[in-house]
């Protein structure tokens, strides 16, 4: 029961925040939004016992980068920017987008639940050990090479941003 | 129910604790800085100043709180609030001792054990620079604007070698519950070395631990890194627009937040509420300390100085020798001894952030980020790294 409260809870944080990331004209209210979204889904890995997931989401969206973020913002003048002509021109193709996600979701809400399983669940392993062992063991395990890609690839952007903003290295 | 009762009653006790603490660290600081600068620091209010705490607390209440025109009055507000509640939460899962029983109850001298406790204490650090940079931009005033933009630019800075010197320890500890922490550093190596983290085999961690110290005076913004303040160039920097209990609770977090790292340091590396000594000698200690206190306050109120000195120093003379009894009454030992080392070792760091604040200079801007990014990181990789290397060698 206060599960489900809390799940609803969250879903609203995360659907909330996002929409009013996007609605919003003043930059630094669309960045607190979008951490009150990151914060939500926060909130659900909580839920699904993912106590770890759940601190290095807070940690690194909301402790890091949109601090990041909120810096870049609070350089930039904000009512210049709010005077300008918003990016507000492609209205038809997002409604026409919209229209299309939402004709596919009542789709597969008509077919019911089955239409959702796209396989069936794998068994859930008993837990043996806490969820960052666990998470620690699959990382370096199963998914080792995915992983050392998506280090590499971050490897590459920070020597990249670093290139671009030195003239002369 | 039974849990609920003892969790409020512990809630009660920690916070009250540590509002009293947070109240008192002030006036300690005060008095340690007036030392150093060969002054006497607050004498007025109290003897010695002992109730300038108090003073201080109800001038702050009292006082008018203004909230000038110009401000984003929704942010304005919000940001003392994160910044306050942040620092204040990180407390829940600090162990202060181990487990006692009263009343026929037993519990833990902690409020609540997570299995993610460090990375909790980690991701409300970094939430509470929310607070300082939103008081910046929200104060729309040119000083408190730089003073919120440093705050983030140095936060998201040090972040990083704080949690690669903090990731060294937890390689030979194996939890980020800081109950176990304490627990896996139980023990005495040679018979009297104790078995805490800095001292532990197979990579002492007390390279790590300065290097989490120094990082720490970086997201608490203590001196000499305290930049989003400075007030000699930026006025007062994030909070110049804050008054009354709004400033207050800026000022509550800042200690809070030095309160917390003291005690993770504690916790991580200098072994919790464990005694620095084993077995008797140990025990013996902390009654010794405030037995001596005792016998000085005796001597000084039998040879008086001052006419007042022969009615007062006996007073605390009895008072001392109460504790050091305290120590030693089998019931309550089981309480006071870790309470006593905790605050000991926690008390120590804390005098250490006040001892800097007196001694060094504020670095300057290109300064700190050029410490941080060209020593302080890439000092913190090589350490986990080769901490990392001895662990693996030592199977």
């Amino acid at each position: 029961m206060l599960d489900t409260v809390f799940f609803y809870l969250f879903t609203l944080l995360t659907l909330g925040g996002a929409i009013l990331t996007v609605a919003t004209r003043n930059a630094v209210h669309s960045a607190l939004f979008l951490i009150t979204s990151l914060l939500g889904v926060a909130g659900l890995y909580l839920l699904l016992h993912a106590e770890f997931l759940f601190a290095v989401q807070i940690i690194v969206y909301v402790g890091g980068i949109m601090v990041l973020f909120l810096f870049v913002i609070m350089l930039v003048n904000l009512d210049a920017a709010a005077a300008q002509r918003q990016f507000s021109r492609m209205w038809p193709v997002a409604l026409g987008c919209v229209a299309l996600v939402g004709l596919e979701l009542f789709y597969f809400l008509g077919k019911g639940e089955p239409a959702f399983r796209i396989a069936a669940p794998p068994p859930v392993p008993e837990p043996t050990a806490g969820n960052t062992e666990r998470i620690a063991d699959v990382l370096f395990s199963q998914y080792l090479l995915p992983f050392e890609i998506a280090s590499l690839l971050l490897l590459v952007a920070v020597i990249g941003s670093v290139v671009m903003a030195k003239k002369r290295i | 129910m039974e849990f609920f009762i003892v969790s409020t009653i512990k809630a009660l006790l920690v916070f009250f604790v540590l509002m009293t603490t947070l109240a008192y660290l002030q006036w300690v600081e005060r008095k340690v800085i007036a030392h150093i600068q060969l002054r006497q620091g607050p004498y007025r209010v109290g003897p010695h100043g002992l109730l300038q705490p108090l003073a201080d607390v109800i001038k702050l209440i009292t006082k008018e709180g203004i909230v000038p025109p110009h401000v984003n009055k929704f942010f304005y507000f919000l940001a003392p609030i994160i910044a306050v509640s942040m620092s204040l939460i990180a407390i829940s899962v600090i162990p202060f001792g181990g487990e006692i029983e009263v009343f026929g109850i037993t519990t833990h001298m902690q409020l609540t054990d997570l299995n993610i406790g460090l990375l909790l204490v980690l991701a409300l650090a970094s939430m509470g620079t929310y607070g300082i940079a939103l008081a910046g931009w929200a104060s729309n005033n040119k000083y408190s604007l730089l003073g919120g933009l440093r705050s983030s630019a140095q936060m998201v800075s040090y972040e990083l070698p704080l949690s690669l010197a903090i990731a060294s320890p937890l390689l030979l500890l194996n939890t980020l519950s800081l109950r176990e922490m304490v627990t896996q550093q139980e023990g005495f190596m040679l018979g009297f070395l104790p078995n805490w983290t800095i001292f532990q085999g197979p990579a002492p961690q007390l390279v790590g631990m300065v290097l989490f110290l120094i990082a720490a005076f970086a997201e608490t913004n203590r001196i000499p890194f305290d930049l989003p303040e400075a007030e000699t160039e930026l006025v007062a920097g994030f909070h110049a627009e804050y008054s009354s209990m709004k400033f207050a609770a800026f000022f509550m977090a800042e200690y809070s937040n030095m309160l917390t790292a003291a005690a993770v340091t504690t916790t991580v590396f200098l072994g919790g509420w464990l005694p620095a000594l084993p077995g008797m000698a140990g025990d013996l200690i902390a009654p010794a300390v405030f037995a001596t206190g005792g016998a000085v306050c005796l001597y000084h109120g039998l040879n008086p100085a001052r006419k007042r000195d022969k009615y007062t120093l006996p007073v605390f003379a009895l008072v001392f020798f109460g504790l050091a009894a305290l120590f030693l009454a089998p019931p309550l030992k089981d309480i006071a001894m870790p309470l006593f080392w905790f605050g000991a070792k926690t008390g120590a760091l804390l005098f250490v952030f006040i001892w800097i604040r007196g001694t060094l200079p504020r670095f300057r801007y290109d300064q700190l980020m050029g410490f941080c990014w060209k020593f302080l990181f890439p000092v913190a990789v090589l350490h986990l790294l080769a901490t990392a290397l001895l662990v693996a060698l030592a199977g």
